[in-house]
């Protein structure tokens, strides 16, 4: 799959749930291609922005989107990569920050 | 005197690329390391340092004369640390 396949294939699913891609296309392009990278080498997709153990069900809160995704597009308007956002963000309706880590460090076994 | 600035960040992570970008046209000398493309003894010993700065194992992990710890891409605490 390619990054533009991939890009369109998130892009019909995530939309309607409330969750657009980052404005900044190239960055957006770059997480496809980590995303595809992540998938080829470790089976499934981590997120690029996190140390994946390689163990999926280990992995399972980081597979892209991941489980922290909703709370931190509710307080920051971001996921923790910048991948996906709300439509507010992507209009400079609010400010853009630093997402923090969320993962508690116990869930990280690598 | 240039500071000794070390980067742990991820081949695929889109923070660590721009924090490394941001470096480099800054002048800022650094050295870094993918943990993620490291394998054995070698991933399990930068794991553990990095855990030692910062306990959430996140990145990019920044570490200053190897005592400044900065995680994440901030400018302002990056500039400051490397006193430009």
């Amino acid at each position: 799959m390619t990054p533009e396949k991939l890009y369109e294939t998130l892009k019909k699913i995530q939309e309607p749930k409330g969750y657009y891609f980052n404005r900044n296309k190239t960055m957006v392009m770059e997480l496809m291609q980590s995303l595809l990278e992540n998938k080829d080498r470790y089976g499934y997709m981590a997120c690029p922005c996190r140390l994946a153990s390689g163990n999926q069900q280990d992995d399972k809160d980081i597979i892209c989107p991941c489980v922290y995704r909703k709370q931190d597009v509710i307080e920051f308007g971001s996921c923790y990569c910048g991948l996906y956002v709300s439509k507010e963000w992507n209009e400079d309706k609010i400010v853009h920050i630093y997402v923090p880590e969320r993962r508690p460090p116990e869930k990280m076994k690598c | 005197m240039a500071k000794n600035v070390f980067l742990y960040a991820l081949s695929t992570c889109i923070h660590c690329k721009n924090t490394k970008e941001f470096l480099d046209n800054k002048n800022i000398d650094f050295d870094f390391v993918y943990v993620d493309k490291l394998t054995g003894d070698e991933r399990e010993k930068a794991i553990e340092e990095v855990k030692k700065y910062n306990p959430k194992v996140s990145f990019p992990t920044i570490v200053i004369d190897g005592e400044k710890i900065i995680v994440g891409l901030n400018k302002e605490e990056i500039l400051e640390a490397c006193g430009k």
